[in-house]
């Protein structure tokens, strides 16, 4: 059994918001440890990663410092894919549907 | 058999099924079950969540080209919660370990999380917990076996019963085969009621306890005529009221027929008699009732729809509607009225201790320039298309006014350096309905166009009674002699600076106050188109002179009682047949 822990900083404009939950929430159960999150930033208790309810209320607003941890057979591997989906402002990984940009609308 | 009393909405007849709307918050007791149900509990939540998956999948696949990105990002976050293998654990744990009913162990652990949402600092994470009740709701209703009823699918006529409607949800009845409206809730004035009115159909509101007596499917009567709900009638009420339903019918066949013919008194006073709409289509409507014009379009019910806030085009064909919809008459558009009860898609909901008295109206416009520049574009541009003439709600000082005519200005200016040029100067007026704007009506006289006295805000505010609130609504009464005295006082006021001066509350649309508002000098009345051919009928069998008799006998009175008790017996005296 291994462990493995990361910290990582949001730094999307909205935060963890619904569509970023999701795809955390998503890559976070593609893996087989045990992964708990826990907003240092707000000194919060630790919650589920693979939990699309506690995510929310990990309440990761832009600039909070996060810390990922994992236990199990391959928490290296998934805490290195969560940390780096999160330094990459969510859009990662490429396996995700593509986010069109918002069309601004003349008026 | 049961008979309810609560106050009426809209006249009328309706028999049918009921249909009970869910309530907005499920009361969930604690209940165990016995050891070997246990099974059945885990089973039955295990369907629900199922269910509510594939719900969600559906209304999402079904909205997500409408909604657009982010609305339908919340609901793919709904179906995550739903599959949350954590949040299941937690609610099969309670069942297992308490023997909690499904119901009650989903209900324990939604209302924990919601706690926890209601502890979040961000507001728009925060805002999230209005997602965690619609699951739990969407549970509830899944596990209780209420399947929800969806109005629009219906197939036989039915009489919704609810604790209280939106005005969103009000505004989605037309086209259904909901035939009546009864309701806990509401006031006479309030906007539900208001909306009820001109969707056309019988409504009782403020039944107080309707929607836990009567059970789905009872037959029901609405008698909007006499305030009552009947409950699971005899067989000989039953075919009273049907009787009754083909006289009503009768009645306003009658009065249809006074369509093409002028609202003149017998001494040849003229009175305009003018629709209050909501919906451009109504235009063509009140036309139809016999009016002279739109007196009062209620814009901001453009925004009652699920969708997005409407755009200037969007803007600009409902306004161009309307006012194709009646033919070279006079259209008065009113400026959004959001606020208070009536809420934008834009606006986030922020709990204001006193919401009447809060940001609302034009307050709410000159706070959101952009959008009210947009909207004073769009009717400024639709303005070509016929007579129009722009109000503003519930002014309240000189230098509101005056702001947001300068506002008018710039928006002529760009939509002229844009090439548009509006040559007809559009008349621009105010709806008095404050305290203030009354007893400041001669200042505002010098500034105005027009003047439309907006009864419903203005007996609220003058009479300090919330007209929502059905515990003390039974205070808020137009009678009341300070009312009249206030109106009497911003007549004579308007007349002696040369001021048009209407009326647009409901209180013109009520027979009761016919004859006391002509005394008084009123020409312009504008009420639901519904309520124009009872009005006109009235109006033709009475004269001038003796209007003026009534207004000033009116005046001597100290209580809204004998008020209404001595207007009731006059214009019973001209209408003996019709109820008042």
């Amino acid at each position: 059994m291994t462990e493995a822990v990361g910290e990582v900083a949001v730094t999307t404009k909205e935060g963890l918001h619904a569509r970023p939950v999701m795809r955390f929430v998503d890559v976070a159960s593609t893996f087989g440890s045990t992964i708990s999150v826990c907003n240092i930033t707000l000194g919060g208790e630790s919650l589920d990663g693979k939990s699309a309810m506690e995510m929310m209320l990990l309440e990761a607003t832009q600039n909070c410092v996060i810390r990922i941890s994992a236990k199990g057979d391959d928490a290296n591997e998934a805490v290195a894919a969560l940390t780096s989906l999160v330094e990459s402002g969510m859009e990662n990984p490429a396996s995700s549907p593509s986010g069109d940009p918002p069309t601004a609308s003349a008026s | 058999m049961e008979t309810l009393r609560g106050i009426s909405v809209s006249p009328g007849v309706a028999i049918g099924e009921a249909v009970i709307l869910d309530a907005e918050d499920y009361r969930i007791p604690y209940r165990s079950v016995p050891s070997d149900a246990v099974g059945d509990e885990l089973e039955r939540l295990s369907n629900a969540f199922d269910t509510a998956v594939s719900e969600v999948q559906a209304q999402t696949q079904q909205l997500r080209s409408n909604l657009g990105r982010d609305a339908a990002d919340v609901f793919d976050w709904h179906v995550g919660v739903l599959e949350d293998e954590q949040l299941r654990k937690s609610i099969e744990d309670l069942i297992k370990e308490k023997q909690a009913s499904a119901a009650y162990a989903t209900s324990t652990v939604m209302r924990n999380y919601q706690r926890r949402f209601m502890q979040m600092k961000d507001p728009l994470l925060a805002e999230r917990i209005k997602d965690v009740r619609d699951i739990e709701r969407r549970l509830l209703r899944n596990i209780l076996g209420e399947t929800r009823e969806d109005l629009a699918h219906l197939t036989k006529a039915v009489i919704l019963i609810a604790h209280d409607l939106t005005p969103t949800q009000t505004a989605q009845l037309s086209g259904t085969k909901v035939v009546g409206v009864a309701m806990d809730a509401g006031a006479a004035t309030s906007h539900t009621a208001i909306l009820l009115r001109s969707w056309g159909h019988p409504g009782v509101v403020g039944l107080n306890d309707v929607s836990t007596r009567i059970s789905g499917g009872d037959t029901i009567i609405v008698d909007g005529t006499n305030q009552l709900v009947i409950a699971n009638p005899t067989e000989e009420t039953l075919a009273e009221y049907r009787e009754k339903q083909i006289a009503h019918g009768r009645l306003t066949e009658e009065l249809s027929e006074l369509r093409d013919l002028p609202a003149v008194t017998t001494d040849d006073e003229r009175v305009y008699l003018m629709s209050n709409i909501e919906f451009p289509s109504e235009a063509q409507t009140g036309m139809d009732r016999g009016s002279d014009g739109v007196g009062l379009y209620r814009t901001e019910f453009l925004f009652l729809r699920p969708e997005s806030a409407p755009d200037e085009e969007e803007q600009y064909e409902a306004y161009s509607q309307a006012i194709q919809g009646v033919a070279g008459h006079p259209v008065t558009i009113r400026t959004f009225d959001l606020g208070a009860d009536k809420y934008t898609q834009r606006q986030n909901y922020i709990e204001e201790r006193n919401p009447m008295l809060g940001l609302r109206s034009i307050r709410y416009s000159l706070q959101n320039l952009d959008m009210f520049k947009v909207q004073l574009r769009a009717i400024l541009r639709a303005s070509v298309h016929g007579q129009v003439r722009l109000m503003f709600p519930l002014v309240s000082s000189i230098m509101e006014f005056r702001q947001a005519q300068m506002t008018v200005n710039d928006a002529l200016e760009d939509l002229e350096e844009e090439g548009i040029k509006i040559t007809n100067p559009i008349p621009i007026g105010m709806m008095l309905e404050t305290p203030a704007a009354a007893i400041q009506v001669k200042d505002f006289c010098r500034e105005v166009d027009f003047i439309s006295i907006g009864t419903n805000d203005l007996v609220q505010y003058l009479l300090a009674v919330d007209r929502g609130n059905e515990r003390v609504s039974q205070h808020y009464t137009p009678s009341h002699p300070a009312v009249l005295r206030c109106l009497r006082d911003v007549v004579r006021a308007c007349r002696r600076a040369g001021v048009e001066c209407g009326i647009c509350g409901e209180m013109a649309g009520q027979p009761l106050y016919t004859m006391f508002l002509m005394g008084l000098g009123l020409q312009h009345l504008s009420m639901a188109p519904g309520n124009i051919p009872e009005i006109k009928k009235l109006i033709r069998l009475t004269s001038l002179a003796k209007s003026e008799r009534v207004a000033r006998r009116v005046m001597t009175f100290e209580t809204a009682r004998q008020v209404t008790n001595y207007l009731r017996d006059e214009t019973r005296k001209v209408l003996p047949e019709d109820p008042i």
